[in-house]
């Protein structure tokens, strides 16, 4: 069976999603920083679904070190899931510009150098997929954290170009947009509950939207409203809100 | 965010703390002054409840499955539905399921659970080779059967620690569908008598009406079965569907007794039919809808469950369902049960005899009811089960439970009684 690449593997969504693949099949490749701490979870998933898990040392913001890691693979993957992310404080970021740098390194720049790699063999292949988590943070800027926002705006206009692009060779992209959910990230933070989902149901939904092809994900799906209704409110109303 | 039941009642407030190893676990058993564990919440009352839990669902790492002596090593947070996830497909299936697989693994062992085929495997416990628990001075300890920590730990509601991981041995399969037969009976003489009629299949159980009077008092639906021997063995698990809020109370009965006459007199027209069905429909009817606890109403409900010793059982069940028939009060469907013999854990549930389970709204008057109803289960020298209670009185209890006292010294004597208890272990004095 072929094998699914997962960026950031660490997180507790990257879990669930790797577990969702396993689940029906995928080999994995599992790529993190400090990758040995994952032996565990590996083994966790070997012995559930009776599928092969690599662990690969991948640094997202060690762009040098994209290609060969990507052509080491003992085989070409199928699909890549990005899961990457970091999510600052917004006031230690705007008192940073290493934070600032940081997140901007973390959930785009790195994606970009992986994926432009993933992309033109992909595309030389004309078949995988790509899927990319991104934000409903990036939907739209607020005070409140727009230095993260702007970085996951800019991992989604990314997605959608290469979408754009890879359209033709019947590669696939997702663009996965998460509310609120209840992972490590977010610990300690009062989330409403009805708009936050669990690690495992943003991995189920992502698992089924890349299996039925689709674009652009919301999830739970009830953000796709909300941030309609968000991106809506007109710019001269918008600047004077707290949301 | 505070952790509920799945009663829904009592609603507390609690501190929920995780754990990812072993080592976080120890600091908050070191740190915290009393806690209990919390799985994933299925039990109905308040034996996983207490102002500090440890949610041991986070804690679900598959260890290792050897595959020719079908013995598989979890981690107690493992759902049942997980493990089935990964097994069924490799021709393996759970020896002891109760009716629901939404449950920790950790949790099965603390109420040592027990299914369909009570009558023939016993309990959970039966399954559990070897498990490790922290104690409370946050030193882990692997666990043996036979030994006494085994015998306190296996229904003993979490009560000697927190369950980390087990080995369980898993029976062969080569179907993922059950052979069903469905009895139809008018009385509960009938019952009885299909109960020891069939009592040499591995699976039964019987939906009883409670509404049933007089001389129909009794009448059931019972199913019994056995896996199938086809070769399918290609497990998809189906989607859920969702009750998003709490539905107002009265629709239930109706749905059900609507539901249960239509089987009653449509499904199995001549006293006795055959039917194949799915593994999970026959184990885990209402698995398919979740939170289904929802349908109660936002009070909340609970489940009355009691097992009556065989010889007083026939008299016992005819006073309980006449009562509560008469009462206006309960569900209208409860299970009913025959049980094999009992097992030597200090506060397992199952006893030889007959065991019925129903729900009841939380509403005025419901625990008054009940309590007239424990009367009849002493008289009987019956038992209620822990995992469903949150009102029996203490003297209820130890007459139903012989070995608490060996319970309540083994605690003491390990310190145990002091860093981990429930709202129920306090009530009952544990």
């Amino acid at each position: 069976m072929s094998y699914v690449l997962i960026v950031g593997a660490k997180s507790d969504i990257a879990k669930e999603v790797a577990r969702v693949y396993a689940k029906n099949g995928y080999n994995l490749y599992l790529g993190a920083r400090k990758v040995n701490e994952l032996e565990e979870f590996k083994t966790d998933l070997e012995v559930r679904s009776s599928v092969s898990v690599e662990l690969i040392e991948l640094d997202i913001t060690a762009y040098e070190t994209h290609q060969s890691i990507y052509e080491s693979l003992s085989e070409k993957p199928l699909g890549v899931v990005v899961v990457s992310g970091y999510m600052t404080e917004q006031h230690k970021a705007e008192k940073s510009w290493d934070e600032s740098l940081n997140t901007i390194n973390v959930n785009y720049t790195g994606a970009v150098s992986l994926l432009n790699i993933v992309a033109n063999d992909f595309e030389e292949e004309k078949r995988g997929f790509i899927v990319g988590v991104s934000s409903v943070a990036g939907d739209r800027g607020r005070k409140t954290n727009y230095i993260y926002g702007s970085a996951k705006a800019a991992f989604s206009a990314y997605l959608s170009g290469l979408r754009n692009r890879l359209y033709e060779s019947s590669v696939s992209v997702l663009t996965v947009k998460p509310g609120f959910v209840n992972t490590k990230m977010t610990e300690g933070l009062a989330l409403p509950q009805k708009l936050t989902a669990e690690p495992i149901e943003v991995a189920e939904d992502i698992f089924k939207a890349q299996q039925a092809g689709k674009n652009i994900l919301y999830t739970k799906w009830i953000w796709r409203y909300i941030m309609l209704i968000i991106t809506h409110i007109p710019e001269f109303v918008f600047k004077k809100l707290s949301i | 965010m505070s952790l509920q039941s799945w009663g829904m009642y009592p609603k507390v407030e609690n501190e929920v703390v995780k754990f990812t190893s072993q080592a976080e676990l120890k600091e908050q058993v070191n740190t915290a002054d009393e806690l209990i564990a919390y799985g994933n919440g299925r039990s109905y009352g308040d034996s996983a409840l207490s102002s500090t839990l440890v949610h041991t669902k986070p804690y679900d790492y598959f260890l290792d499955f050897d595959e020719t002596e079908g013995i598989l090593h979890v981690q107690a947070g493992v759902l049942l539905s997980e493990i089935l996830e990964g097994i069924v497909k490799r021709g393996w299936f759970l020896k002891v399921t109760p009716g629901t697989k939404l449950i920790t693994v950790g949790g099965a062992i603390a109420s040592d659970i027990h299914g369909k085929n009570h009558h023939i495997e016993g309990c959970f416990s039966e399954c559990v080779e070897e498990f490790t628990i922290m104690l409370a001075d946050g030193t882990t300890q692997r666990v043996k059967k036979g030994e006494e920590l085994f015998l306190a730990t296996c229904g003993g509601m979490g009560l000697t620690g927190v369950i980390l991981d087990a080995k369980i041995s898993l029976k062969k399969i080569n179907s993922q569908y059950i052979n069903q037969t469905t009895i139809k009976t008018k009385n509960l003489k009938e019952t009885f008598d299909a109960f020891e009629e069939y009592s040499s299949l591995p699976y039964s159980v019987a939906w009883i009406d409670c509404l049933a009077k007089d001389e129909n008092i009794g009448k059931s639906l019972l199913m019994v079965g056995d896996f199938a021997d086809d070769g399918d063995l290609r497990y998809k698990p189906k989607a859920k569907l969702n009750i998003p809020f709490n539905f107002p109370s009265f629709t239930l009965n109706t749905l059900s007794v609507k539901a249960f006459n239509w089987l009653y007199y449509w499904k199995s027209q001549d006293g006795i039919s055959k039917q194949q069905v799915h593994f999970d429909s026959f184990f885990y009817p209402l698995d398919s809808i979740r939170n289904w606890n929802r349908i109660y109403g936002k009070n909340g409900f609970t489940q009355y469950q009691f097992i009556l010793p065989k010889e007083s059982s026939f008299d016992g069940l005819e006073r309980i369902l006449d009562k509560i028939s008469k009462s206006g009060k309960g569900s209208f469907l409860a299970v009913l049960k025959l049980y094999g013999k009992e097992n030597k854990n200090y506060l397992s549930f199952p006893i030889e005899g007959y065991s019925l389970a129903l729900d009841f709204k939380i509403e005025d008057g419901l625990f008054e009811l009940l309590d007239e109803l424990d009367e009849i289960v002493v008289e009987c020298r019956g038992r209620i089960y822990l995992t469903k209670d949150v009102r029996v009185s203490k003297d209820t209890f130890e007459y139903g439970y012989p070995h608490i006292e060996k319970f309540r010294k083994f605690r003491k004597e390990n310190n145990m009684s002091e860093k981990f208890n429930s709202l129920q272990s306090k009530r009952l004095g544990l």
